[in-house]
């Protein structure tokens, strides 16, 4: 059954006033785990940090985990291009974050709460620390057992990866682990783990707060609610805005491109760029038979305007994972290496034209075989940006 | 009780206990996946993406070391994705790495050139990123050689030094395409906490860690008619040279291992198990004085539990990481440095030769020898009493340069004066090995009597666990020896510096009820040694050292003290165990160093 | 403070388990604004963690320097965003202005000059960070009113 897509919608469930969380968290706590698990899994929402993953499942399998030593970890390591909708979050509406935090606690059985901080944001941690205290003196009051901590990352965009992210709080290089076994069975410290992103906690808060169903109307189908998106480059209206999920790119750019729109890169360095004659048949939102191509997206959209270089674009996402990659498996760290000094080599005639398709067989096979989603993401962007811009990498 | 349940490989159905991961279950239908990053001895890394396989319904491939099985995969190991992949990541680890291969220490026995071998990777479309990159070589060291240009950052090296040996001289730094394996603030290798035990070299796939080698001087003093070149062979050795020479596992080489270095052009082909037989008598002496001092006298400084002192790879950790327990390691040197010194000394003199024209050569199973032979304060004789030390692996390459035909060599003996062995000495390669012989000979000399133990095995002490302990009791002692009469003799003994570290930690705790212990570097004791040849693995080295006891059986003395060139060498040189001369040329001293 | 007592104070806040390294590290670079050899074998000692696993651990991240870097460390950012909307004028405003270039240290040793990747404030490019502090939709202009008023602060 094809579904039309949706016009632009605006909404307003995230930034909405965070004053009633009180009351939010009171009455979550005091409703059976079962019942608030099934409402998360009905409401369809999704992991909102790019990867996806069904949240009311995610904290159903953790709360089934054995063991009494369980954490929630809040990924505040936003570090994808062009993404800073978490970092708003986290200034406007905290409470929603640390209450949906306490709220999964709650759920699994975990008494520990950590916020795993980018550096970057550093600024941002006496007043998120003074919002954890005011929680934490509430938390005592109606006599709930969570503690909630800032850890602070140190520069390194590997660190957002989920098996990554523990290494790092466990004092160590942030090198993603093999998977299996997932967090909700082992995590930090080897214990069972929920590991969510900022934007899909505030995004629990909602749907504990107006039921499932208020979420569920929003969106397409495999893509139930709204997404907060980042939107920069070039477009008159760059910011932080709170949109249905499922519209097409065509929609988007008619509302935010500066008239000129060449590609949107869809999902930052790690997504993909979407040039313009295919905008109309691109939808935003997660897998499934939809019309045409659907794109996850940790949120981020930038515009391209036709003065801009795809090359120097590909250029960008690949010295930026060149250094970003932790390092420790051959395609992502030797890869990146060979793309970027492809492109590079192309370009300037050193390497013939047909090299790019050497290339793109390799950006393959660092999509099937890399251990985490950075090195098995890059083939996205890669793959993108030369095929549809091919005369750009070459003249 | 795990559950069992059913895959298919290449569409092969098999059985597998649950848990059990892809690369294992394939073993099960006789299909090996290659690895680069996979050692049986160390954890599972998943970083090197060799062992990918395919699972038919997804998309991407998965790390065969690193998957556990589910019920009902459907598992290819050749599909075209498969190979097109592996190809791949061959492809990206060759251009990244220095492929001069003819010209590298590794030709012929690096895993890397076996995979490119294998594939037949014979273009290289990818840019030779190699080319463009700083790369570091530290040869500082004695004992090792690191060559960055060789790695291929699979980290077997760090999981070694970390896991097996509690070391961590070796760590992963910096991330993305700088990142490296390097030591505290890149320093040398020679200048960190590195013991030069070689466990690391024993397990890196290419050339990037090897021995230093030494093979090109030894030929230059072999074939100098002025110098007289004495070679002694340590026990460990003659059990897994064999290995080097097409033979299986755990077979004795002794006999043609000795024709072969008089083939080479040793003069003098002796025994480092001799030497052992001497620390024993010195060491065993020197413990019951401890004891003496303990027990009869109450000293309250006595330095006890006494520690074996003839690992040099354990020797330099107790430097750096217990420094302030050096006073309890036995001040004997090693058999090697024994030997060495009196090669210069004695077997000068009693063979007429000037000392200054002996050039002493030892084919060892460790590179931490290097290491030892270079301390200076290893100079009892007058001159360095060991000039050269060739690791098992050196002695196979020089046979064979020499073209020696191994396997068709007639069995020869050692020669005279410093060549005549006990299986106590023998045994010394095996870990426990020096506390078992240690005890056939303190016994004797304290009740008289053979130790109560079958065949002289004392069993308790022998096996592979970490730690071990026994207790023998001592009853019916000499006259001298009264006051140990009752006394429980605590015996430890730990292979593998980590082991090494859970016995000292006791000792720090003040819990160690111990009165001797016996340290050996490496797992598996000098069988498992850094210069044994590669591969290694729990298996080989029980075949080996179960090769070492059979030596042991097959020898006709069997106690350290009845060796009669040892009993001649007390007559007419040393004169007596902790004797003067013994003192000069027979022990040692040690130091402090920092912990980084 | 002294370095051993600031660690060790560090050590005392935040714990000696493997897990407190980062934090101390942290703490160790706020301080003296780099990572020197000898606050990383305190450090080792301290935790009584082995020296290069400390070193290894500290070389990952990129906000644990490993040069003496300058009192206040100015981060440019250069992913797209930022590159695309002007970064090389702000650099080159930064250069020109302070007469060092990237990866250099002024020698008063006031300020040191560094690239770095996303910031999180692609709707405000160009951006960059002068230690904490966040400065965003830069111009050359915008640069050298910023860079005085550090330049008056007590180093």
């Amino acid at each position: 059954m094809i579904e039309q897509h949706l016009l632009l919608k605006r909404v307003d469930f995230i930034f909405v006033h965070d004053t009633d969380w009180e009351k939010i968290l009171q009455k979550s706590i005091h409703r059976p785990k079962q019942e608030l698990i099934n409402e998360l899994i009905s409401s369809e929402l999704k992991g909102r940090g790019g990867a996806g993953f069904p949240t009311g499942l995610k904290w159903k399998l953790t709360s089934e985990a054995n063991g009494s030593e369980k954490y929630v970890i809040c990924n505040a390591d936003e570090g994808e291009p062009g993404t800073f909708k978490d970092r708003e979050i986290l200034t406007r509406v905290p409470y929603k974050v640390l209450t949906a935090m306490a709220i999964c606690g709650f759920i699994i059985g975990s008494n520990n709460g950590i916020i795993y901080l980018r550096g970057e944001y550093k600024y941002l941690e006496n007043p998120l620390n003074e919002v954890i205290n005011e929680f934490s003196y509430f938390c005592k009051k109606i006599n709930l057992d969570f503690t909630i901590k800032i850890f602070m990352g140190s520069g390194a965009y590997i660190c957002g990866e989920e098996t990554a992210m523990f290494e790092s709080l466990e004092g160590k290089r942030g090198e993603p682990r093999n998977k299996p076994p997932f967090p909700s069975v082992s995590g930090f410290r080897n214990k069972p783990t929920v590991i969510n992103n900022v934007e899909t906690l505030a995004h629990t808060y909602t749907i504990f707060k107006y039921g499932a169903k208020k979420f569920y109307d929003l969106g397409v189908q495999y893509s139930r609610g709204s997404k907060v998106f980042s939107i920069s480059g070039d477009t008159p209206k760059p910011g932080i805005y709170e949109l249905e999920l499922g519209m097409s790119l065509q929609d988007f750019v008619d509302e935010f491109g500066d008239g000129d729109t060449k590609a949107v890169q869809v999902g930052g360095a790690s997504g993909f760029l979407v040039p313009r004659k295919k905008f109309k048949e691109t939808v935003i939102g997660y897998q499934g038979k939809l019309v045409g191509i659907s794109l996850p997206t940790g949120g981020s959209m930038m515009l391209f305007n036709s003065s801009r270089s795809m090359y120097n674009l590909l250029d960008n996402y690949l010295e930026f994972f060149r250094e970003e990659s932790c390092g420790q498996c051959t395609p992502c760290r030797i890869g990146c290496q060979q793309l970027l000094a492809g492109i590079k080599a192309v370009k300037k005639g050193e390497r013939p034209a047909p090299y790019l398709e050497k290339l793109l067989k390799l950006s393959e096979t660092m999509q099937y075989t890399a251990k985490c989603g950075l090195g098995q993401s890059v083939a996205n962007s890669f793959a993108s940006i030369v095929e549809n811009f091919r005369e750009e990498m070459i003249y | 009780m795990s559950d069992t349940i059913h895959i298919t490989i290449n569409g092969i159905p098999v059985e597998v206990n649950e848990n059990t991961v892809i690369l294992d279950a394939a073993k099960k239908v006789n299909v090996v996946i290659p690895t680069l990053c996979y050692h049986p001895d160390i954890c599972v890394a998943g970083n090197c993406r060799v062992c990918m396989v395919e699972i038919s319904g997804q998309k991407r491939l998965t790390a065969a070391c690193a998957t556990p099985c589910e019920e009902g995969m459907d598992i290819l190991t050749n599909s075209l994705k498969v190979r097109n992949c592996r190809k791949h990541i061959i492809e990206l680890l060759l251009s990244e790495h220095n492929s001069d291969c003819t010209k590298c220490y590794k030709n012929g026995k690096c895993e890397l050139q076996k995979l490119a071998s294998d594939y037949k990777i014979m273009t290289q479309d990818f840019i030779e990123l190699y080319r463009e990159k700083k790369y570091t070589l530290d040869n500082f060291s004695p004992s090792i050689v690191k060559d960055d240009s060789k790695c291929i950052r699979c980290q077997r090296c760090v999981r070694t030094c970390e896991e097996l040996q509690g070391v961590n001289a070796l760590s992963v730094a910096y991330k993305g395409h700088e990142m490296k394996i390097s030591t505290f603030y890149e320093k040398s290798m020679n200048d960190v906490v590195c013991t030069n035990c070689g466990q690391c070299v024993n397990h890196c796939p290419t050339g990037a860690l090897v021995e230093k080698n030494y093979i090109e001087e030894v030929w230059g003093a072999i074939s100098d008619p002025e110098l007289h070149v004495v070679v002694q062979t340590a026990p460990a050795v003659r059990v897994g040279l064999g290995e080097e020479m097409g033979y299986p596992v755990g077979n004795r080489v002794t006999g043609k291992m000795v024709c072969a270095l008089k083939r080479l052009g040793f003069d003098a082909v002796l025994d480092t198990d001799f030497a052992a037989d001497l620390t024993i008598v010195e060491e065993g002496t020197e413990l019951l004085e401890r004891l003496r001092k303990a027990i009869v006298d109450k000293d309250p400084h006595v330095a006890l539990p006494m520690a074996t002192s003839c690992s040099p790879g354990w020797i330099k950790y107790i430097e750096h990481m217990y420094p302030e327990y050096l006073k309890n390691l036995s001040t004997c040197k090693s058999p090697q440095q024994m030997f060495g010194a009196l090669v210069k000394t004695y077997y000068a003199k009693a063979r007429n030769i000037d000392p200054k024209n002996i050039v002493s050569v030892s084919i060892m199973p460790c590179t931490a020898k290097k290491f030892e032979a270079a301390r200076p304060e290893m100079h009892g004789s007058g001159y360095r009493d060991v000039d050269y030390v060739l690791t098992t692996r050196e002695l196979a390459i020089m046979i064979k340069q020499a073209g020696i035909d191994f396997v068709q060599l007639e069995e020869m003996d050692f020669d005279r004066l410093m060549g005549e062995s006990t299986g106590a000495g023998v045994i010394f390669g095996a870990t426990g090995g020096v506390m078992e012989a240690a005890l056939r000979t303190v016994y004797e000399i304290v009740t008289g009597r053979e130790i109560p133990f079958k065949n002289l095995v004392v069993q308790p002490i022998r096996g592979m666990e970490g730690v071990r302990m026994t207790t023998i009791k001592i009853e019916n002692t000499l006259e001298e020896w009264k006051f140990l009469e009752g006394v429980e003799l605590k015996c430890a003994v730990a292979h593998g510096l980590t082991n090494a570290k859970k016995a000292m930690d006791l000792v720090k705790a003040g819990t160690a009820d111990f009165h001797f212990l016996e340290v050996m570097a490496c797992p598996g004791g000098c069988i498992g040694g850094g210069g044994q040849p590669i591969p290694t693995n729990a298996e080989i080295r029980k075949k080996r050292v179960a090769a070492i006891y059979a030596e042991d059986l097959g020898k006709p003395i069997r106690k350290s003290h009845e060796n009669p060139e040892v009993i001649k060498i007390y007559n007419d040189f040393l004169g007596k165990p902790l004797g003067e001369l013994s003192h000069k040329l027979l022990h040692t001293t040690y130091q402090t160093r920092e912990r980084t | 403070m002294e370095l051993h007592k600031r660690i060790v104070e560090l050590a005392d806040l935040h714990g000696r388990t493997r897990e407190s390294l980062l934090p101390i590290l942290q703490g160790v670079v706020e301080c003296e604004n780099y990572l020197s050899k000898r606050s990383m074998t305190e450090i080792s000692k301290e935790l009584d963690l082995p020296a290069a696993e400390v070193y290894g651990t500290a070389t990952f991240y990129s906000f644990l320097e490993f040069r003496k870097m300058g009192k206040f460390t100015i981060r440019v950012c250069k992913t797209i965003s930022c590159s695309m909307k002007g970064k090389n004028q702000i650099l080159l405003a930064i250069e020109d202005m302070l007469k060092i270039e990237i990866g250099q240290s002024t020698p008063d040793g006031r300020f040191s000059l560094v690239e770095t990747n996303c910031l999180g404030w692609c709707h405000k490019a160009p951006a960059m960070v002068i230690n904490h502090e966040v400065f965003t939709e830069l111009t050359p202009e915008k640069v050298r009113e910023i860079l005085g008023v550090y330049l008056k602060k007590e180093i």
